[in-house]
């Protein structure tokens, strides 16, 4: 029988074949939790599990409140680093690395083939790198901590074939948030979501990155990138570890979908919903307060060359606040290396350490009552930055330089 | 059986406005369950009592994986809450927190924030208490029955770990 993606590993993870809509119970290879391990740790002690079921396969790093933002914050962390260092648990990224779903790759961890969960949504990002990732709770994750194993719902999948060239300052962005608003914020929901297609061949490891990352907007389980050359090279040198690559039989059961990008324009999602989605023609003009260029969406070396490529050299508007989070310390030495940084901070750039606070409104870069940004973050949901009277534009990087520079929404074709 | 008033939200009710990124520092649960859809309704966390049941458009609980979604709700003493679909993320939470969730797309059609219901989990339906109107809905699987009558996954393993090491 012809097996999709999901079949094949989740059917190695619980050691029989299996169906879509079969609940099963996987082993997992790999988890990973951020600041969020402090729930996680009083679960596990809830259930009266004596020790971590597998210190080497626990990856746990700090990235939401980086370094500490209040007294609160900082007595989890003490928490979560007195419990990292009981377990042994010895893949431990402190306040320094960066985002969870770009310091694992970079450290190695993510490999193809692997059955990846995280207390984080956007876990789907290692399904750039072809692992079956998906985001979890606190509580499972304890349970998980404890055994092992989790059950899951063998995903329904669908498979999104993306073609033609995209045009120039257009980026793999303004593509997802395109299939999101087709799609709907559910239109995946549960899904097994497959990104094939020669537009996606073409994309660098980065860019994929971002499909991944996103499709949990509309409601994806995992969002997959079968692994080609380029991801092979992306990995090589990270780690040591032989690795599998699993994709799904060609006539497997699954849904298509068919986006050709030919002729796209730069895509903006308005407030407050990610798949309220227009062409950036028709809300060019609305003036801006902040634009953020970072995160696990877009906070890649290839996001900031974009960014500071559009800029080039000239000054962003004086009405704007325009920060910039790499998404992880190597992002941040290379893109440092190159004058990028300098670029963007001659341009009038705040440059912060890498961490998620903005996107998350939990510190650097909060919104007041009345104020709009523009971001290459991943949600524009009401009050997700500050205040719940301000507004949220979800944009490409080069969207936002653009932005940045005008002091209002731009099209960066204009400028 | 649960009896409780019903609130009435639309679709696409996101973690965020459950419970804002802005105060996931503060992990004390009853602490933090006071800003419980603050930026949707906030007379909720003030007005909500124990038992009362939410009714809500498709893909409740969208957005982050963060489990202090479900958790302030069930600190509220939520009594359930009934969707016409959820996300995937924060019905597993919900479950493992033993906070009962139910796929329901006719109840947001039929019901009205106010009304007074029954709701029988097991049994697969919801009685509205002013005329006797009753609602059904596929029962959960069994397995996650039996996880919610348990009071989540916290108790369900300590029993089933208790067992191992005995």
């Amino acid at each position: 029988m012809p097996m999709t993606f999901a079949q094949k590993i989740l059917s190695r993870a619980c050691g029989r074949p299996v169906d879509p809509g079969d609940i099963v119970n996987a082993r997992v290879d790999l988890v990973m939790s951020h600041e969020n391990t402090a729930l996680v740790i009083k679960a596990f002690r809830e259930m009266g599990a004596a020790k971590v079921w597998d210190p080497e396969r626990i990856v746990i790093l700090f990235d939401h409140r980086v370094p500490a933002n209040t007294l609160k914050t900082a007595e989890s962390h003490k928490i979560v680093r007195e419990f990292v260092r009981k377990e042994g648990i010895r893949h431990f990224y402190d306040v320094n690395e960066g985002v969870c779903h770009q310091v694992l790759p970079e450290k190695g961890h993510v490999l193809p083939g692997l059955l990846i969960v995280g207390t984080d949504s956007h876990t789907t990002t290692y399904g750039a790198f072809g692992a079956f990732a998906t985001g979890i709770g606190a509580t499972e994750m304890a349970a998980v901590w404890a055994t092992g194993e989790l059950w899951f719902r063998v995903p329904e999948t669908l498979r999104i074939r993306i073609s033609g060239q995209m045009p120039d300052r257009v980026s793999a962005k303004d593509v997802m948030l395109n299939i999101i608003g087709t799609l709907g914020a559910e239109g995946a929901n549960y899904m097994a979501v497959e990104f094939v297609g020669d537009c996606v061949d073409r994309m660098s490891v980065a860019s994929r990155m971002v499909l991944s990352n996103m499709s949990m907007e509309m409601g994806a389980k995992i969002g997959v990138v079968f692994p080609d050359k380029k991801t092979e090279k992306w990995l090589s040198g990270r780690s040591h570890r032989s690795f599998e690559i699993v994709r799904s039989d060609d006539s497997a059961n699954v849904q298509m979908e068919e986006f050709d990008v030919s002729n796209l324009s730069p895509q903006i999602a308005k407030p407050h919903s990610v798949d309220n989605v227009v062409p950036v023609e028709e809300v060019a003009g609305t003036p801006i307060d902040q634009a953020l260029l970072g995160s696990c969406t877009n906070g890649r070396l290839e996001d900031l060359i974009a960014a500071a490529k559009i800029l080039n050299g000239r000054k962003v508007s004086e009405s704007v606040r325009f920060i910039v989070v790499p998404a992880s310390r190597e992002v941040y030495l290379s893109a440092a290396k190159r004058g990028v940084l300098t670029s963007l901070v001659k341009s009038g750039a705040i440059v912060l350490n890498p961490g998620c606070g903005p996107c998350l409104g939990a510190h650097q870069g909060v919104l007041a009552a009345g104020e709009r940004c523009i971001s290459t973050t991943n949600r524009n949901f009401r009050g997700r930055m500050g205040s719940p009277d301000a507004e949220i534009y979800l944009a490409s990087p080069e969207t936002v330089a653009a932005s940045a520079l005008k002091g209002e929404i731009t099209d960066p074709r204009t400028v | 059986m649960i009896k409780g008033r019903v609130w009435k939200y639309g679709d696409h009710i996101n973690t965020d406005l459950i419970i804002s990124g802005r105060y996931l520092d503060e992990y004390d649960m009853k602490s933090l369950s006071a800003h419980v859809f603050e930026d949707l309704d906030p007379t909720f966390a003030i007005g909500v009592k124990p038992g009362d049941i939410i009714i809500a458009g498709r893909n409740f609980g969208c957005g982050s994986s963060r489990e202090q979604a479900p958790a302030v709700l069930k600190e509220k003493r939520v009594g359930a809450i009934i969707a016409a679909s959820f996300a995937r993320i924060f019905f597993r939470n919900a479950i493992n927190i033993g906070l009962p969730v139910i796929v329901c797309p006719d109840a947001c059609r039929l019901l009205e924030k106010g009304n007074i219901v029954t709701l029988d989990i097991r049994g697969g339906f919801i009685l509205r208490e002013s005329d006797g109107i009753r609602i059904d809905f596929n029962p959960l699987p069994e397995f996650l029955i039996d996880i919610l009558e348990k009071g989540g996954l916290v108790p369900y393993l300590k029993t089933k770990l208790g067992r191992c090491v005995a």
